[in-house]
């Protein structure tokens, strides 16, 4: 599948001279955005070569830049077309774009227009004035959810690797191995594992704003908690499930570095986490959670045999 | 719901201003809300909101305005680590 578009200069409805001139990426679902805000009104659309990468990623590469637009704007003899000297930048666009160095080199002044697409058509009735909200980047749970399926997919892999070894070392007991503890104890050892890997994947994102403490990492575990209280209140009233002590205590520390990890790696989805912090976060969360999830399985392995 | 809030104390940005124009370009640009102007200066007023996407750097014809920004995803910061280089991620295009 290709999500790119060609870059060039598209019109949206019959744009004359005085039209709007609006600044876009060659992501498909970006530009496909676009135009359907755009529905009635009649401008133009100048598509960048972003790689085929949204706005604000390409903004925070530089792909989406100052260069991109001068090549543009010159390529497609932008000066002949329209009889104004404004582009309409996304807001979003700005850490790839100078405004200053745009108007400098190719005349044209940049207008930054509003984060959202929806905006756009209040934005170009109040005379290209966005509001504090239009500023604003939000983050709320559709937005939050519609990003959260990326980390989903990205550690599926590893995550049924350690589940199909959970899996396969359930069989290990006192007096030997047996394929039958495979069947009957693998399927609730590997289960729990997964069950503790989408959750975390899905639930973090949708409670972000509600999980205790500000680190990603810090909200993971606190997720965790309320599964690893649900564990220990199954061994009290079934011990059949967890079968010992060394097992709870292993998933003890397992469920909260796995959740841990999982929701520290949304940082890179998220629309207000800074690198600054995100490397501190990464330098005391991330030797935590190696050292618990080392310790939670040697812990489960050793649950194995008493 | 209130808004998101990251780490405390960790943001790298830094506005010089005695070199502030006043041009209001960062108050614009900034997606959440961290300058204000008062009187013909901008200031920073909510420097925890920071998320160091750089754009009041770029924007900012005085160069009034620095910070670190940069890729802020894990793997990204992993593989600069090990390579020696700036965060950089894979993510999509190329």
């Amino acid at each position: 599948m290709r999500y790119r578009i060609d870059p060039g200069l598209y019109a949206v409805g019959t744009p004359t001279p005085d039209s709007p001139v609006l600044v876009s990426a060659n992501y498909k679902m970006s530009f496909d955005r676009l135009r359907s805000q755009l529905a009635g009104l009649d401008a133009r659309i100048l598509v960048l070569d972003t790689k085929g990468v949204n706005v604000w990623c390409a903004a925070g590469k530089g792909t989406f830049g100052t260069e991109e637009i001068v090549g543009r704007v010159r390529a497609n003899r932008l000066d002949e077309v329209v009889s104004h000297r404004t582009l309409i930048v996304p807001q979003l666009g700005a850490p790839g774009v100078a405004a200053h160095q745009v108007k400098n080199r190719c005349g044209f002044r940049v207008a930054y227009g509003p984060v959202r697409a929806a905006d756009l058509p209040a934005f170009l009735a109040n005379g290209m004035k966005a509001t504090p909200q239009m500023r604003e980047v939000t983050f709320p749970l559709l937005d939050r959810l519609a990003v959260a399926p990326m980390e989903l997919v990205r550690w599926a892999k590893y995550a049924l690797l350690v589940a199909i070894a959970m899996l396969l070392l359930s069989g290990l007991g006192a007096q030997g191995y047996a394929w039958q503890r495979v069947a009957s104890a693998g399927p609730w050892s590997a289960g729990l594992l997964l069950a503790t890997y989408v959750a975390a994947s899905l639930l973090g994102p949708a409670l972000l704003p509600w999980l205790p403490g500000r680190a990603l990492s810090a909200k993971g575990a606190g997720l965790s908690a309320v599964f690893v209280l649900a564990l220990a209140g199954l061994h009290a009233g079934a011990p059949s499930y967890l079968g010992n002590m060394a097992t709870l205590l292993g998933w003890t520390l397992l469920v909260p570095a796995v959740a841990s990890f999982i929701t520290l790696n949304f940082v890179g989805s998220t629309t207000y986490t800074c690198l600054s912090g995100v490397r501190r976060e990464m330098r005391i969360a991330m030797p935590l959670q190696g050292a618990a999830a080392i310790a939670g399985l040697a812990m489960w392995i050793v649950g194995r045999f008493v | 719901m209130s808004k998101l809030k990251y780490l405390k104390n960790v943001v790298t940005l830094q506005l010089n201003e005695v070199r502030c124009i006043g041009c209001a370009m960062c108050v614009e640009v900034c997606p959440h809300a961290v300058f204000e102007m008062q009187g013909k200066k901008a200031r920073i007023a909510r420097r925890d909101d920071c998320m160091e996407c750089g754009a009041c750097a770029k924007n900012c014809p005085a160069t009034a305005i620095s910070v670190q920004s940069g890729v802020g995803c894990v793997t990204a910061i992993l593989k600069g680590a090990m390579r020696g280089t700036s965060p950089d991620c894979d993510c999509a295009g190329a």
